[in-house]
């Protein structure tokens, strides 16, 4: 599904992104950790097309496509979702309004008819359901005045809705007690499917118990130095990350 | 030796004098008198004038503007779509009252309601207490121009402890190629009254319209009123609407300013002991548009609450021009003042004059004021497009809702619809 080869990005004249290797196959969760600055967030908004970064070398296959030559709004609507490590506030437009949009987007792009709205609003009300949500977020400005975990419930949310095929979580956990921790990983576990992949960027260990990855990842000075499975995390997380640097001494 | 005009607005004044309103009412005629020869001295006001220092009015001299006895037939189509439901609806067409299009069915009978003309032909004497009362031809020239051109208005006095149930909307309609509208509006809110007044303007061809409006609320009056400038794209429109508050009073206005080719609102408030108002605004230019606004709050007494927020959006080549002057004078202990002005550009060539001006002179008020110009944030635009929402739609939508807070303040569900349609129209796609 996702072909990540040599890719090298800088901001300016800074290289964050130095040669990282990544191949996420449908179906897999695989799990990214690393220190901070390492270029975890850099690597999620260049999948989902910020502006504000010059890629350098290397390739991004999507689905069969270079990637980089979408629009960001393309992207979204051939299934690409990144649920973002610091939600945006969008005062006047209403988490139902955006929702909808979004969905429309899609179903435009797949050359669907807009859904109806009766149809919508039984359709958001199950997700908003699974994510354990008040119906009344639906009415309120897009994360505007919500709290931490509420913005990150709303993400997840909106890949509900959307559906994408490669589902980018951004420090999702950050920020969440466990009990919402758990309400996330719900949302996201009922969305696991054959044809769906998950890229988790995370800081701690405690998610990976309530989302088992097939992969974890360490991301450390803009490459992959490190891949495994779950006892890698395990490991990370007791030995800390100098652990690393020290193994790269050697 | 030859003598310069100042004005062809005061040399061409004795051809039509004759057409306006009152001329059998002594004290009115020597208003007008006094009035015109304050404008013919020194004609509309200049860009020397602090107060009119960025907005440009000689274009008006360069259009022979003049009174319209009949009046070109109206657009229907124009009409529908402003007169509202649910509420009364008066009709001025080309600045004169029209009964015809007016519907005014279960208005009150205890609240008096006639247009000026009407009132000037039969009891002159109930506007003498009002007329030049809230606004000097001092102010500037454009209101002594008004004072001297009025040929109808609005005359509406609620009666203590009157509450309308419903709005009036006075609906100014000008029709006629290069028409001078000019219409002076009486608003008189007794003792504990309670109304909500919408003014419209909408229009076709290239006019002038000046409008001055003054307004009275008795203690603990409550009044709203909702200006919709949407002339025409070709109008000029000069529009001042002068307060006085009694104490324990309160005034709301809602102003949007989407039309003409150059538009100036003048809003002035004058509180006593407690009074409180609120001012909101709008304006929204594309293409050549100026729009100016100034607004002035003067506390006058202790305990006055003022809170003002105003927003805009210009386009292409558009300008805003917003002025906002508190005045706290000395007495004016407790004042609580908070003054917001929030501006969006959407083109590089846009422009906005942005100036909050704060004159304190009590120890013991709280004053809080913020201007911001910006333009759309790329981070927003960002997010929506990883939405799957294309950038020009994601621009709109963000747009759409910066102005969309304004109509949000609104309460009366049929303009507000209609708010949000003109916006939706005149936002670029
Ligand atoms: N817009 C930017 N301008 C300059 N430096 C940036 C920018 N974005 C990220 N960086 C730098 O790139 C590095 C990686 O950042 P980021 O991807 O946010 O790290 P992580 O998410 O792993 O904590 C950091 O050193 C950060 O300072
Ligand atoms: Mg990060």
């Amino acid at each position: 599904m996702l072909s990540i080869k040599d890719l090298t990005v800088n901001v300016g004249d800074k290289q964050i992104l130095k040669g990282l290797n990544l191949e996420v196959k449908a179906g897999e969760v695989h799990a990214i950790m690393g220190p901070n600055g390492a270029g975890k967030s850099t690597l999620s908004h260049v999948l989902s097309g910020k502006a504000g970064y010059t890629i350098t070398g290397g390739s991004i296959i999507y689905a069969g496509k270079e990637l980089t030559e979408l629009e960001p709004e393309m992207r979204a609507r051939e299934g690409v979702f990144l649920a973002f490590q610091y939600p945006i506030e969008i005062p006047g437009v209403s988490n139902i309004y955006l929702l909808k949009a979004a969905l429309n987007s899609i179903r435009k792009h797949k050359g669907q008819a807009e859904i109806d709205a009766m149809d919508f609003l039984i359709w958001v009300k199950e997700k908003i359901r699974l994510l354990d949500m008040d119906e009344k977020f639906l009415y309120r400005a897009v994360n505007e005045g919500f709290s931490g975990g509420e913005k990150k419930r709303n993400e997840i949310l909106q890949m509900a809705v959307m559906e994408p095929k490669l589902c980018i979580l951004d420090e999702t956990d950050s920020g969440l007690d466990i009990d919402a921790l758990k309400i996330v990983a719900h949302g996201v576990n009922s969305l696991r499917s054959e044809n769906r992949a998950f890229v988790m960027i995370t800081h701690y260990q405690r998610l990976l118990d309530y989302i088992k990855p097939d992969f974890v990842h360490v991301l450390a000075d803009g490459k992959i130095v490190k891949s495994g499975t779950e006892e890698l995390a395990l490991e990370l997380e007791e030995k800390g990350y100098n652990w690393l640097n020290e193994q790269a001494a050697v | 030796m030859e003598t310069k005009l100042v004005s062809y607005y005061s040399d061409s004044y004795s051809e039509h004098a004759a057409l306006l309103s009152g001329q059998s009412v002594l004290w009115l005629q020597a208003l007008r008198h006094a009035a015109l020869e304050t404008f013919a001295a020194t004609g509309f006001p200049t860009l020397r004038e602090e107060e009119w220092k960025y907005t440009n009015v000689t274009a008006i001299e360069k259009h022979r503007f003049k009174p319209v006895a009949n009046s070109e037939a109206i657009n229907a189509e124009l009409l529908k779509t402003y007169l509202l439901d649910d509420m009364w609806n008066l009709v001025f067409v080309d600045g004169k009252f029209s009964a015809e299009h007016s519907q005014l069915d279960g208005l009150n009978n205890e609240v008096e309601f006639h247009n000026l003309a009407y009132v000037l032909a039969t009891q002159p004497e109930k506007l003498e207490p009002y007329l030049a009362q809230a606004v000097s031809n001092d102010e500037h020239n454009f209101v002594a121009f008004n004072t001297a051109w009025f040929n109808d208005g609005l005359f509406l006095n609620i009666p203590a402890h009157q509450v309308l149930t419903k709005p009036i909307q006075i609906l100014h309609l000008t029709v006629s190629p290069d028409c001078l509208a000019t219409s002076r509006n009486i608003f008189v809110a007794g003792k504990n009254s309670e109304a909500q007044i919408i003014e419209t303007f909408v229009g076709e061809n290239a006019y002038l319209n000046t409008v001055v409006n003054e307004v009275f609320l008795a203690e603990n009056a409550n009044l709203t009123i909702h200006k919709l400038q949407s002339e025409s794209k070709q109008a000029y429109h000069f529009g001042g609407t002068y307060v006085k508050q009694q104490p324990h009073a309160r005034f709301q206005h809602h102003n949007f300013s989407f039309g003409a080719l150059l538009a100036r609102t003048d809003l002035h408030v004058d509180l006593e002991t407690a009074a409180e108002c609120s001012l909101n605004g709008l304006y929204l230019g594309v293409k050549r548009q100026h729009i100016d606004t100034h607004t002035r709050i003067n506390h006058n007494k202790p305990h006055g609450i003022s809170r003002e927020f105003y927003k805009g959006i210009l386009d292409n080549r558009a300008r805003g021009v917003f002025q906002g002057r508190i005045v706290v004078a000395k007495d004016a202990q407790q004042t609580d003042s908070d003054m917001h002005n929030r501006n969006l550009l959407l083109s590089a060539n846009a422009e906005v004059d942005t100036k909050p001006q704060l004159e304190i002179y009590a120890d013991d008020v709280k004053c809080a004021h913020g201007v911001t110009v910006g333009q759309l944030e790329e981070k927003s635009i960002f997010y929506l497009q990883s939405r799957g929402i294309n950038i020009a739609t994601a621009r709109n939508i963000l747009t759409f809702a910066f102005a969309n807070e304004m109509v949000e303040m609104v309460s009366i569900p049929t303009l507000k619809k209609l708010l949000a349609t003109k916006l939706l129209n005149l936002l670029p796609v």
